[in-house]
């Protein structure tokens, strides 16, 4: 049984090198796909070579760097608690800190809302942020599997193809409009989700990763393979983009269109920004629902469940069914940003759902701080952003990308955002805000 | 009959924890267990949640056969848990273990049970704010044994609810138990190694060594036997009762 945890005792030398080891091991997880394995230009195509004397170099620093930070803080921490207790300061308050993840939280609205008007001539401007929407909406769709309910989900990518495809083919061979086909395949989403997880979920935590791992590869060879459904490896093309209230963004012709409708002069541009908001009221609405789901008992059952899975079932918790809505929760989310991605490019291939986007999609929600909104917001923005930054000067993208990732493992190894914010509070009446 | 285990065996492995133990509970009863480290109190207890499950013998609760019941669906049944080492959930608030205690409880029920349950240790309410696992060992056990009764369980189940606590919060914890069982008329089976304090605490008692029981009677005679005083009271692990 678990020793209980005391948050005020010094750690031990052992302790110490542990934590560092866990740092460098997430760093080593995180670093395959960004780190480890390149694309290098060869001859006209792109083949992936290895870097593992990279990988393993980035893994050494983080855990130095982890082991000297930990000691220095720990150092500081303890005289600070000293001092404090010696002016006897009792409680712990985090309200001035969870106000502050709110304001961030409104501002970061009200940028994202104004956006598109500020950078109105800069159509890549606004093409770069719906990108990091797309991962913000994939970030907090496994947020939900493994930050809240502590499930090692390393094939999320599959769901996001499974959306995809789902709207690709239901608006090509069957006509489906955007806005009905994105609710049903967000279900066929979660349905291929409750396939997956009811069997997997009762048997012990670490089966899920391999049965994620691979249902994520089974997939890419479903969809290379079966071509009569999938086209195979050369995807879907054509697909319809989502239409505003039935008004195309297309040049003036027979059908109605946006521009037509709004007696404005046609422009490519008022598409990129009607898909920006497109993505931004999913990922409001995603926001919303998730976080209002947290603060109801089935919500905060996930992290329960996470904390402690041998308390919960003494509490009478059916810890699989909690797993498992965590798990759906988390394959409709993806399936919706699937069906997004779809309808933005207009077309879709297997190579856009390797095993590559399932880690740059975990690794928002760890170095996001496992749980956090906001930080999956701030890990997307630094996971999309950098290497988009990086390509001005490219012989330096690997280092500002490795020292940017090195800094953030040892400063924050729980994520960028680690502190969890309570969902419920207590006022002293016994009422409840 | 609240519960009555007859027979009972348990495995871990090839380890047999339990031999064919013999337990019973009366309602309104506090019953407590003592026994030396590792003689199998917390698997006693688990087997009632079938972690691990009885391989032999029935458990009747409430007159109904619960061996072979799911673990989640037992404890809907009206038990519950203060599992060894507290187990509370360290990263969330006490207000939010507190409803994580109430799962199964009418949700209409909260305010007046954490109301309850405020009244009942104090220091919760002031600390409701605090991440869980910022409390002291003695305030994680009240908010254990706090969050168990928030589903109003029939008999509450408490493993070594003393352990590694400083002297003023076991005199609270067991002052805690006289008083939910007096005045609230609740169930109670205590495991404990602190022989005194539990003995003093209980109606009857069991005394359980190597999966067996060898002993058993009421308080005061537990108490009085010369085998509990020279094994759990004199020199014991007991002996920190004072
Ligand atoms: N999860 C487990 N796996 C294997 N053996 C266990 C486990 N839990 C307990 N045991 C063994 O079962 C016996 C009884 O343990 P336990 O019930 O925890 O004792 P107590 O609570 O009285 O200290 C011990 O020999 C212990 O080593
Ligand atoms: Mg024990």
């Amino acid at each position: 049984m678990s020793a209980p945890v005391y948050a005020h005792e010094a750690p031990t030398a052992a302790e110490r090198v542990k934590d560092a080891l866990a740092v460098a091991f997430v760093a080593l997880l995180l670093g395959i796909p960004m780190i480890g394995l390149t694309t290098v230009d060869q001859g006209g195509s792109l083949v992936v070579a290895t870097r593992w004397s990279w990988l393993a170099a980035f893994a050494a620093a983080c855990f130095v760097g982890r082991l000297v930070l930990r000691f220095s803080l720990d150092t500081l921490t303890r005289r600070r608690t000293a001092r404090q207790r010696a002016a006897g300061a009792k409680t712990v308050k985090i309200a001035g800190a969870s106000r502050l993840v709110s304001t961030i939280g409104w501002v970061a609205v009200a940028f994202s809302l104004l956006l598109p008007i500020v950078f109105s001539d800069n159509r890549y401007v606004v093409d770069t942020a719906t990108t990091v929407l797309i991962y913000v909406m994939l970030g907090w769709g496994l947020n939900v599997v493994v930050g809240l309910a502590g499930l090692l989900d390393l094939g999320h990518v599959a769901f996001y193809a499974v959306g995809a495809y789902a709207y690709a083919l239901l608006s090509t061979q069957f006509g489906w409009g955007f806005w009905t086909a994105l609710p049903v395949a967000a279900l066929i989403s979660a349905a291929f989700g409750v396939v997956l997880g009811w069997p997997s979920l009762r048997l012990r935590g670490d089966y899920l990763a391999i049965v994620t791992l691979g249902f994520g590869e089974i997939i890419r060879v479903v969809l290379n393979n079966w071509t009569s459904l999938s086209g195979g490896p050369n995807g879907v093309t054509s697909i319809p983009r989502p239409t505003f209230f039935g008004l195309a963004f297309k040049p003036p012709g027979d059908t109605p269109t946006f521009a037509g409708f709004f007696g404005l002069d046609f422009s490519p541009g008022h598409r990129i920004v009607f898909l920006y908001y497109v993505i931004l009221v999913l990922c409001l609405l995603t926001n919303v629902f998730v976080t209002r789901l947290r603060k109801l008992p089935v919500g905060r059952a996930w992290e329960a469940v996470r904390e402690d899975e041998i308390a919960c079932k003494a509490l009478g918790m059916n810890v699989t069914n909690v797993k498992l809505s965590a798990f759906v929760l988390g394959a409709m989310l993806g399936g919706v940003a699937g069906v997004f991605f779809a309808a933005r490019q207009g077309f879709i291939s297997p190579e856009s759902f390797t095993f590559n986007e399932s880690a740059i999609i975990l690794a928002i929600v760890v170095l996001g701080g496992m749980g956090s909104q906001l930080g999956v917001v701030l890990a997307s923005l630094v996971l999309v952003l950098l290497p988009e930054l990086g390509r001005d000067f490219a012989e330096y993208r690997m280092l500002l990308f490795g020292t940017a990732m090195i800094l953030i493992m040892i400063w924050r190894p729980g994520g960028i955002l680690s502190k969890r914010e309570p969902t419920l509070r207590h006022v002293k009446d016994g009422g409840r805000a | 009959m609240m519960l009555q285990m007859s027979g009972v065996h348990a495995h871990y492995g090839h380890i047999h924890a339990l031999q064919g133990v013999d337990v019973s509970v009366q309602v309104g009863e506090v019953v407590t267990l003592i026994g030396a480290n590792g003689a199998g109190k917390s698997t006693l207890l688990m087997s009632l949640f079938g972690q691990p499950r009885a391989s032999a013998g029935r458990i009747i609760f409430d007159g109904e056969d619960i061996t072979r019941l799911q673990t989640h669906d037992i404890s809907r049944r009206g038990i519950s848990l203060v599992p060894e080492g507290r187990r509370i959930f360290p990263r969330m608030t006490v207000m939010e273990n507190l409803q994580m205690g109430a799962v199964l409880a009418d949700p209409a029920n909260l305010h007046v049970d954490l109301k309850r349950m405020f009244a009942l240790f104090p220091i919760l309410e002031e600390r409701c704010e605090q991440r869980a696992g910022t409390l002291s060992g003695g305030e994680q056990q009240m908010l254990a044994i706090a969050r168990a009764l928030m589903s109003r369980p029939k008999l509450l189940l408490l493993d070594e609810p003393s352990l590694g606590l400083a002297p003023l919060y076991i005199k609270k914890i067991f002052q805690t138990i006289r008083e939910l069982n007096r005045d609230h008329g609740m169930t109670i089976l205590l495991i404990e190694q602190n022989a005194h304090h539990a003995l003093r605490a209980a109606h009857r008692g069991y005394v359980l060594q190597h999966g067996q029981i060898i002993l058993s009677g009421t308080g005061k005679e537990l108490l009085a036997s010369p085998e509990v005083r020279a094994a759990y009271l004199e020199g014991g692990h007991g002996a920190a009762g004072k």
